[in-house]
């Protein structure tokens, strides 16, 4: 009993990560009606911002230690950062414990940023071209982007840690009446999960109870009609795609304690959330949420030693079993529209 | 002039295909030996054979996306089951291809009637996504689970215990074509230039021209004609009664022989099989292929998949020591500012260089390559045209 | 105008410009020479293949800062480094043979076919006589095998699977880098002194050949001391998220979880097994502990604080005391500003190793030199006295048992060394079962005529 509640958290963490991704590219993919292939180099970025700001709080001069010395023999010149020389000892080491959190205020600006200047610079061109170029020239962006923060960040992962307050475990089975230390769970895994409710619940909101949400949707609908109502679609359409940035890129940011980021980590979550929209259903939001927590449980669960044992191999395939399952039962995915993206 | 079926504009094409195709050791060597832009050159076997092999595996993806539509992202898939059925070959009768050859068509065939007959139950998305999740599995169970068959991460290879049970006493102890052996070569020095003609090569070469010819035929046949309908309005195909699925099916089960195909030339050049051949960026790579030349022309594909070839075997290999040659003339401050800029595009960033032709040409020439050797040839035929009237007239790509 | 006519190119140049004035063809076949790409010029050209894209691009990129500083001693410039001390001392510092040594890079992409595509480059366009380098098993067993079919010598970089000297040695093939059955063997006494007798391992295994091999070490190995293996769960390549896997292990009866993991996947398994405080848990009375076998700088690097007292092993380390190491160290710091890498130093020694046997032996040709190289003792290159066994080429010499410092100065001494691990008792036989038993053989030497 406890490895099975073990492993629905395990999934349901899994779960937010892909319905975080999920979300994002199915407003793009969904509902602009773009095949875009740089959406895993977003949630990158959005990590890499997290990074960079760790860089920016440690950034140090330098003060030469007479005691100690480095490889070569000379006096050891030891990095002090400047925060704590500013802000004072404490501040300083509260910020730079703090920068995976702070980062999202960042983020979200930073996102919002590259979203607007991919829409307006390159992606709006696409619209009415074949899903063959978008897929080219999101792929080119791609590689692009990835090189570069290759180039200024290596190709080793970077350890960037939660803030210490939340470092350890907590003991979730006690709170369901289990003996102590039988379920234990790392608190920033259920800080991911709150926090990826938050956004779903937020973008959901948003679209559900603002004017500009129900234009959008409308415009998803149906976008000429839109159009001839003399609203100006292509502008909240460029917002969305802001919005879709900035919702991957928070998910990156929140996802650096738990796996190092490095510069192919958006290849290495392209083809999974592209396997989630499709299962989800095109164009439906709901659908790729759902989608989302079901791979990722149904991945936890293919991942215990019992199953394993049973069908050696299973936790490498599930995704694309399921995949393939519900897509053939269901033609458009769970929740999928007719007529998106099926010619 | 008029053969094999072909009309006097194909025929003149097909020609011209079958002359560059052999004149490729020398085409692809332009810059002597010793000069500083032999760097460039591309015609050494290895690279040639890839040429021809990606051409033959991109020609065969071409025939399913370039004509249906159908998107397949799963077609690594086919590539891995062709190298494999050869290596299995050479382990159990011998070094000699055509078993493994035939036998990689005839799996290639099956595997692709198999996943194809259940993925063209959907379409669009969903055709791509199925198709996808079936090459992955195949990838990360060959890798993985199915070890004592392709063994694994290693790649499956001949050892000596192998059984091998054709094997002649003198055979070659390589891959061969009855006695051909593909790894040898006649070198021609020429002045400064020195071209390399492998039988590897040619045999690659021989077979791409065949089934170029072959999808020239099926482009032109009522049957290529079909498929474009199914491309332009499934629908109303449906309406006239016709059922698309059989033509689809048929589409896709010939790419994925021609995937079979470039396969096992792969493994008959090189006796070894990798799984990663059959990963999602190796099925990727040759969408990116057809789409970079030109989705739905006979030459487009073959472009793509020299152009990209190229990239990852030329411009990988240019290092600092490289750069420092090239440019030692300059002064020093030049010569480092020049070299630090171009560590952005060359040796371990080709990466870079590549994502930004993607984008420049998907940009610039929305109907790829392909479109770029039209304009060309437009601009020229017409300044010919302006200097002695309508002679011989250029030959577009398609 | 730096260092004009570094070239392999520049220097052919001249042979060009006398060969164009002939113009006549001369029709030859590749067994018109005595061997396979037969340096006949003033240069010889090496070959480094290492990964400069994916993964473990920054590996490679320090392979290729050691093979370059490598070229630059075996040509007399910079201080020699390891020259100075290898016991050999046929080297001149004036090339190989008298030929000035060039070299070309490529990039394997951590996959078997790009490593291949780009070896066949460097045998068939750019003449190579060795290529060295690597990252991964997987390929250097693939790029080893396609020296073999070509006919020259392959110098593995790092790899640490038991096939490449095992079960898929080659005649043209040499390894100095160790492997899974030695990590096993020189971690096992440290383990049992540290933790004891009576303990139980649960392994996570990422799921292809290394994988597989180095477990299979560590599990014989441990067991050797008394150890229980309670379980041994494969995990796929690139998870990224282990959580499924880990949560387990808390609850299974073991108190030692073993990662057989390398690069990104050890660095986010140790990062994760951490975070679900598996460091701070009891179990069966004892305090649990993680044991990384296969530990890199680079591994330690990217997992941060998680490693604290975490053991494991390595093939060296540049906080070693003897003299070569201090030379190394001292000449790579110079020029590069850190110290290297312990895949950075097998590729130097490998290359320095390379140039001495084809130096004793008189000849480029790959079966004198392989015959130069099997059996071949040496010292003054880090790793103490060693000896490449005739047998199966692999390197014999002490292994170095490693932990997570606790309290490291600088990024450089994110581990230190905790004991060397003997030569002898790492020692296996060539005939060893999970070395390919007695059906492993290295073949023939090929030199490709």
């Amino acid at each position: 009993m406890d490895a099975i509640i073990l492993q629905i958290l395990n999934g349901l963490d899994k779960g937010s990560a892909y319905a975080l991704i999920a979300l994002g590219l199915t407003l793009i993919f969904g509902t602009l009606g773009v095949v875009n292939f740089a959406h895993g180099a977003l949630f990158m970025i959005g990590a890499f911002v997290a990074v960079t700001l760790q860089r920016i709080f440690g950034l140090s001069y330098e003060e030469v230690d007479p005691d100690k010395t480095d490889f070569l023999g000379n006096p050891l010149v030891v990095d002090k950062p400047y925060v704590e020389k500013w802000f004072g000892a404490d501040f300083g080491a509260w910020l730079i414990d703090w920068s995976v959190p702070l980062a999202i205020i960042a983020a979200i600006p930073v996102m919002l940023i590259v979203g607007f200047v991919m829409e307006r610079g390159l992606i709006k061109h696409f619209y009415k071209r074949p899903h063959a170029d978008q897929i080219l020239v999101t792929f080119g962006l791609a590689i692009v982007l990835q090189e570069l923060i290759k180039y200024f960040f290596g190709a080793n992962p970077i350890q960037t840690g939660a803030p210490d307050a939340f470092a350890g475990s907590m003991d979730f089975g006690v709170l369901l009446g289990f003996d102590p230390n039988v379920i234990i769970y790392p608190y920033w895994r259920l800080v991911y999960f709150l926090f990826a409710a938050l956004v779903i619940g937020g973008v959901f909101a948003f679209l559900q109870f603002t004017t500009f949400g129900m234009v959008v949707r409308a415009g998803m609908a149906d976008r000429e009609t839109v159009g001839l109502l003399g609203i100006n679609i292509d502008k909240r359409f460029t917002l969305m795609f802001g919005l879709a940035a900035a919702v991957a890129g928070v998910a990156g940011v929140m996802y650096t304690p738990i796996l190092a980021p490095n510069y192919h980590m958006g290849m290495d979550f392209l083809v999974l959330s592209f396997v989630v929209v499709v299962v989800g259903g095109m164009g439906s939001l709901p659908g790729a949420v759902a989608a989302g927590f079901l791979l990722g449980i149904l991945q936890s669960f293919a991942s215990m030693n019992e199953i394993k044992s049973l069908i050696p191999g299973i936790d490498q395939v599930i995704i694309y079993l399921v995949a393939i399952l519900i897509l053939l039962t269901r033609p458009r995915g769970l929740l999928g529209r007719a007529g998106v993206m099926e010619d | 002039m008029k053969m094999l079926g072909l009309s006097n504009k194909d025929t003149r094409f097909l020609l011209i295909v079958i002359a560059l195709t052999l004149l490729t050791p020398i085409i692809l060597q332009p810059f002597p030996e010793g000069s500083s832009l032999a760097q460039f050159n591309a015609g050494y076997p290895d690279l040639m054979q890839r040429f021809a092999i990606f051409g033959i595996f991109a020609i065969g993806f071409n025939i399913l996306f370039g004509l249906t539509g159908y998107l397949s992202f799963g077609h690594a898939a086919f590539l891995g089951v062709g190298s494999y059925s050869v290596v299995w070959m050479y382990k159990l009768l011998g070094y000699n291809v055509v078993p493994g050859i035939l036998l990689a068509i005839v799996v290639s065939g099956l595997f692709a009637l198999l996943i194809g007959f259940i993925s063209l139950r959907r379409s669009g998305i969903y055709f791509s996504i199925l198709t996808l999740a079936f090459a992955q599995m195949s990838y990360n169970l060959a890798y993985s689970v199915l070890t004592p068959l392709t063994n694994g991460e290693t790649g499956l290879q001949v050892y000596t215990n192998d059984a091998q049970v054709l094997m002649g006493a003198g055979a070659p102890n390589s891959p061969h074509f009855f006695g051909i052996v593909m790894n040898e070569s006649s070198k021609l020095n020429l002045g400064g230039w020195e071209f390399t003609f492998n039988n590897g090569y040619y045999f690659c070469a021989i077979v791409a021209i065949l089934v170029f010819y072959l999808s020239l035929r099926i482009f032109r046949s009522p049957f290529g004609l079909m498929l474009r309908a199914i491309k332009t309005n499934q629908t109303r195909l449906n309406y006239t009664g016709l059922n698309a699925r059989p033509y689809t099916l048929a589409a896709f089960v010939i790419s994925g022989m021609y995937a079979g195909l470039a396969g096992a030339l792969m493994a008959s050049m090189d006796p070894l099989a990798g799984a990663e051949r059959m990963q999602w960026t190796a099925s990727g790579e040759v969408v990116l292929m057809t789409i970079l030349g030109g989705a739905g022309t006979l030459m487009g594909p073959i472009l793509g998949a020299g152009f990209i070839k190229y990239f990852e075997n030329i411009f990988s290999k240019i290092n600092d020591q490289v750069l420092h040659g090239w440019f030692a003339f300059l002064p020093d401050g030049l010569e480092n500012f020049i070299i630090g800029v171009s560590h952005f595009f060359v040796g371990k960033s080709w990466h870079l260089t590549l994502g930004l032709l993607f984008m420049l040409v998907v940009i610039f020439l929305p109907g790829g390559l392909v479109e770029g050797g039209q304009r060309i040839a437009r601009a020229f035929r017409n300044r010919k045209s302006k200097d002695d009237g309508a002679q011989a007239r250029t030959q577009p790509a398609e | 105008m730096s260092k004009s006519n570094f070239t392999r190119r520049g220097l052919l140049k001249t042979g060009a410009v006398s060969g164009a004035g002939l113009a006549l063809p001369t029709i030859f076949t590749s067994a018109a020479s005595a061997f396979t790409n037969e340096p006949t010029g003033g240069t010889v050209t090496l070959g480094f293949n290492v990964p400069q894209t994916g993964p473990y691009a920054d590996e490679g990129l320090d392979e290729l800062r050691a093979q370059e500083l490598a070229v630059e001693h075996l040509n007399g410039m910079g201080d020699g480094g390891m020259l100075n001390t290898f016991s050999s001392q046929a080297l001149e510092g004036n090339g190989i043979l008298g030929k000035k040594v060039q070299f070309v890079t490529g990039d394997t992409q951590t996959k078997s076919d790009a490593a291949r595509a780009s070896a066949k480059s460097m045998i068939e366009k750019d003449g190579v006589t060795m290529i060295n380098g690597g990252s991964s098993s997987g390929v250097a067993i693939a790029v080893q095998g396609l020296c073999q079919e070509a006919g020259i010598i392959f110098m593995a970089g790092l790899t640490h699977s038991n096939d490449t000297t095992g079960k898929d040695r080659k005649a043209n093939g040499f390894r100095h880098f160790f492997n899974g059955y030695m990590s096993g063997a020189a971690l096992g006494p440290v383990l049992k002194n540290a933790y004891g007798t009576d303990r139980r391992a649960y392994h996570l295994t990422a799921d292809y050949t290394w994988g597989w091999t180095q477990q299979e070490s560590i599990q014989a190995s441990t067991e050797a001391i008394g150890w229980e293996t309670v379980n041994n769960v494969l995990t796929p390549v690139g998870a990224g998220d282990f959580s499924s896997y880990i949560t387990p292990v808390l609850n299974s009866g073991a108190d030692v979880l073993i990662l057989n993991h390398y690069g990104g996947d050890m660095v986010n398994s140790l990062t994760q097994a951490v975070q679900f405080g598996l460091r701070d848990a009891q179990a069966n009375g004892k305090d649990f502990e993680i044991v990384v076998p296969l530990y890199s700088e680079l591994m330690a690097a990217g997992a941060g604080e998680n490693i604290k007292g975490v053991y494991g092993s390595m093939n060296w380390n540049w906080q070693l005391s003897d003299a070569g190491t201090q030379a190394f160290v001292k000449s790579f710091g110079e020029k590069y500003g850190r110290p290297p890498s312990n895949s950075a130093h097998t590729c130097y020694v490998q290359t320095l190793l390379y140039a001495d046997a084809v130096t004793r032996a008189g000849s480029f040709n790959p079966c004198a030199v392989a015959e130069a190289l099997e059996g071949f003792e040496f010292d003054g290159l880090g790793n103490g006295p060693t000896l490449y066994r005739a047998e199966d080429h692999q390197c014999f010499k002490d292994v170095l048992v490693m932990k997570g410092a606790e309290n490291p100065t600088t990024e450089y001494d994110t581990l230190e060394i905790v004991e060397q691990t003997p030569v002898e008792q790492v020692m296996y036989e060539p005939n060893h079962p999970m070395f390919g038993g007695d059906e492993a053989s290295l073949g023939e030497c090929n030199d490709g005529a």
